[in-house]
């Protein structure tokens, strides 16, 4: 097996606040090969958006970050200072956000604010840095690229900023695309086409892609693993379609029942729930963090919880199937 | 741009038009200007004879349009009290007040500028709480006792500078630091609480996540949008300092048109009252309109306002 592209192991942020420290991530590990869409799958909350921030270094002040290894194509990112990280970012490991509307600086047109990331990291002239842009812009699909350039983000509609600030990802032709919940500002029809989108780039460029998300849906069109990320931890990760197929954990089984199946769900039937609330992470967090919502929890999801299944697909239960037995009986 | 720019332009000369007319007719309500010229001892007679003689018996759109007129060729009449052409005697006053408003108004960006953008990058570090003892500071003294310490501390004390007067630019170091630590800590606060808000935005995240060094962050991306109610405040300010810097004038004895505004309207001097109201008008008009243009180059939202 060729060594992954990133490579991160328990990665903890932690972040201290008046009534204790809250251990806001707990001991994520993931691999990430290049040409491999990861998509991190959780609830508001749940961390993901402070991982992604974390492997770009673009924590707030007070955060902490701690790891075994963060490890980029041969980069420590847990030893690298300022001046590594800042070559890094915008160049090889570039991030699409979720707010595409104030995204965007508005007082810089479009065309200034797509080559000043080629012309902060590449040594080519205005004109070059132009050129890319529009070929980027049209590569994504924008219509009468070259004007464009000359115009404000106001002026665009949100759809059209998201296409601008995947463009924008794109000019250093990164090996890393970090995209956090690209398509939830944005209309449902539109989000389709910006997924789609993501995809063929990361298969045309050969990228590897993080995709953050908290909608299945997208998750099972495009990914190619998943991570089930439940209040700062991973509880499943595994290839996407093996996942869907035999969810292990009971909190994955949870989530996909709360989206209707095409085939499987019967119209009218109610969807699932998941009742209770994320338990709150200030102060010491032991055990199972997902017990307190869990229908088979037992004592034992109060020790240490062992992690099951195979290299490829693990979860974390006290159950060694997830409960799955269990389940069948209640259902 | 171009069409913002004519609009606002037309703007401003609509209100120049508006405001010389209420500066003109403001003059008329405060008395009968023939019985003051005429002073307290004068017969019937001889007001009305006055009256003539400067056109007051006139209807006042009529006087209003012939002093409009004269004004837009630089002629304002004379000055009462003076015997003079109010044009060359406003001219005259109106370098030192030029001078002092720009020292000042530069003086006050140069200083609370880099201190707030210092303090929204630190909040509540040391530089930070400087910054808030110096603006309120600034805010509380009032500015003729501030004029006064420094007269007393540099200039008689210390003898480094001359404490009164207008004759070389040593005597305006004092009066540019009193007028300009007034305009300052509103400026500066400014200045502050917009680099605040702006750094908390998305799109300064999208710069560093470019990989954007932080002071191309904090002065390219932040800046330029934090910037943007500071200019239209400073324009205002600086209005203010040349029509009302009166008190400095006075302390430094700076004979400048804030002083002669003042000398004016206790020697019931009408001509020269009018003129120097609808030169400070203009003032703060060319300042706002000023304000605008940069603020819509700042800022392209604002172009199609």
């Amino acid at each position: 097996m060729t060594t992954p592209l990133l490579s991160v192991k328990n990665l903890n942020l932690t972040i201290p606040t008046g009534s204790g420290t809250l251990h806001a991530v707990r001991g994520i590990d993931f691999d990430l090969h290049r040409g491999e869409t990861l998509s991190i799958v959780g609830e508001s909350g749940s961390g993901k958006s402070l991982t992604s921030l974390a492997l770009m270094g673009l924590l707030g002040k007070s955060i902490a970050r701690q790891a075994d290894e963060m490890n980029f194509d041969g980069v420590d990112l847990l030893a690298a200072n300022r001046r590594v990280m800042r070559d890094l970012r915008g160049n090889r490991i570039a991030m699409i956000f979720q707010e595409p509307m104030t995204s965007l600086n508005p007082a810089y047109t479009i065309g200034d604010q797509l080559t000043e990331t080629l012309l902060l990291h590449r040594k080519v002239s205005k004109a070059v840095a132009r050129a890319r842009a529009i070929e980027l812009l049209e590569k994504v699909g924008i219509t009468a690229a070259e004007s464009r350039l000359s115009q404000y983000p106001h002026q665009l509609s949100g759809g059209l900023r998201q296409r601008v600030m995947i463009a924008l990802a794109l000019m250093c032709e990164p090996d890393l695309l970090i995209a956090d919940e690209p398509t939830t500002a944005l209309d449902v029809t539109i989000q389709a086409q910006i997924l789609r989108l993501l995809v063929d780039l990361t298969r045309e460029m050969n990228m590897a892609m993080i995709l953050i998300t908290h909608d299945l849906g997208v998750v099972a069109r495009v990914a190619d693993k998943v991570a089930v990320m439940y209040a700062g931890e991973l509880v499943e990760t595994g290839p996407a379609q093996e996942v869907f197929a035999t969810p292990s954990h009971p909190y994955t089984r949870g989530l996909l029942r709360c989206i209707p199946q095409p085939g499987k769900t019967e119209r009218g039937a109610p969807l699932g729930t998941i009742p209770g609330v994320v338990p709150s992470l200030i102060g010491e967090v032991s055990g199972c963090v997902f017990r307190t919502r869990c229908p088979h929890a037992q004592v034992a999801c109060r020790a240490e919880i062992p992690q099951h299944g195979t290299a490829s697909h693990g979860f974390r239960c006290v159950y060694d199937d997830g409960a799955l037995s269990e389940e069948g009986e209640l259902a | 741009m171009l069409t913002f720019i004519l609009k606002r332009l037309g703007l401003a000369l609509l209100v120049a038009i508006t405001v010389s007319f209420i500066s003109f007719s403001l003059l008329f309500l405060s008395g009968d200007p023939a019985a003051a010229l005429a002073g307290e001892t004068a017969s019937g007679e001889d007001i009305e004879a006055i009256r003539r003689l400067y056109g007051f018996d006139r209807p006042m759109l009529v006087q209003y349009g012939e002093w409009l007129f004269s004004a837009l060729r630089g002629d304002f009449g004379e000055s009462y009290y003076f015997k003079l052409p109010v044009a060359s005697l406003i001219a005259d006053r109106l370098q030192v007040t030029m001078l002092l408003g720009l020292c000042g108004i530069l003086f006050a960006l140069l200083t609370a500028v880099p201190l707030g953008v210092a303090a929204a990058i630190r909040p509540n570090s040391l530089i930070d709480r400087l910054a808030l003892f110096l603006s309120v500071a600034g805010q509380a003294m009032p500015s003729f006792w501030f004029g006064l310490i420094l007269i007393v501390v540099l200039a008689i004390q210390l003898g480094w500078l001359p404490p009164s007067g207008a004759s070389t630019w040593r005597h305006f170091i004092m009066p540019t630091i009193v007028l300009g630590y007034y305009a300052m800590p509103a400026i500066m606060r400014l200045t502050r609480a917009g680099m605040l808000d702006v750094l908390e935005s998305d799109f300064i995240r999208t710069a560093r996540a470019k990989g954007a060094g932080e002071t191309r962050v904090l002065f390219k991306h932040a800046l330029r949008n934090a910037i943007i109610p500071v200019v239209s405040l400073a324009a205002v300010q600086m209005g203010f300092m040349l029509g009302g810097s009166i008190v400095v004038e006075s302390v430094f004895a700076l004979h400048g048109a804030g002083f002669l505004a003042w000398e004016s309207i206790a020697r019931n001097d009408l001509p020269t009252v009018q003129a120097l109201i609808l030169v400070f008008s203009m003032f703060y008009i060319i300042f706002t309109f000023l304000a605008d243009v940069l603020n819509a180059w700042l800022d392209p939202r604002m172009r199609s306002a």
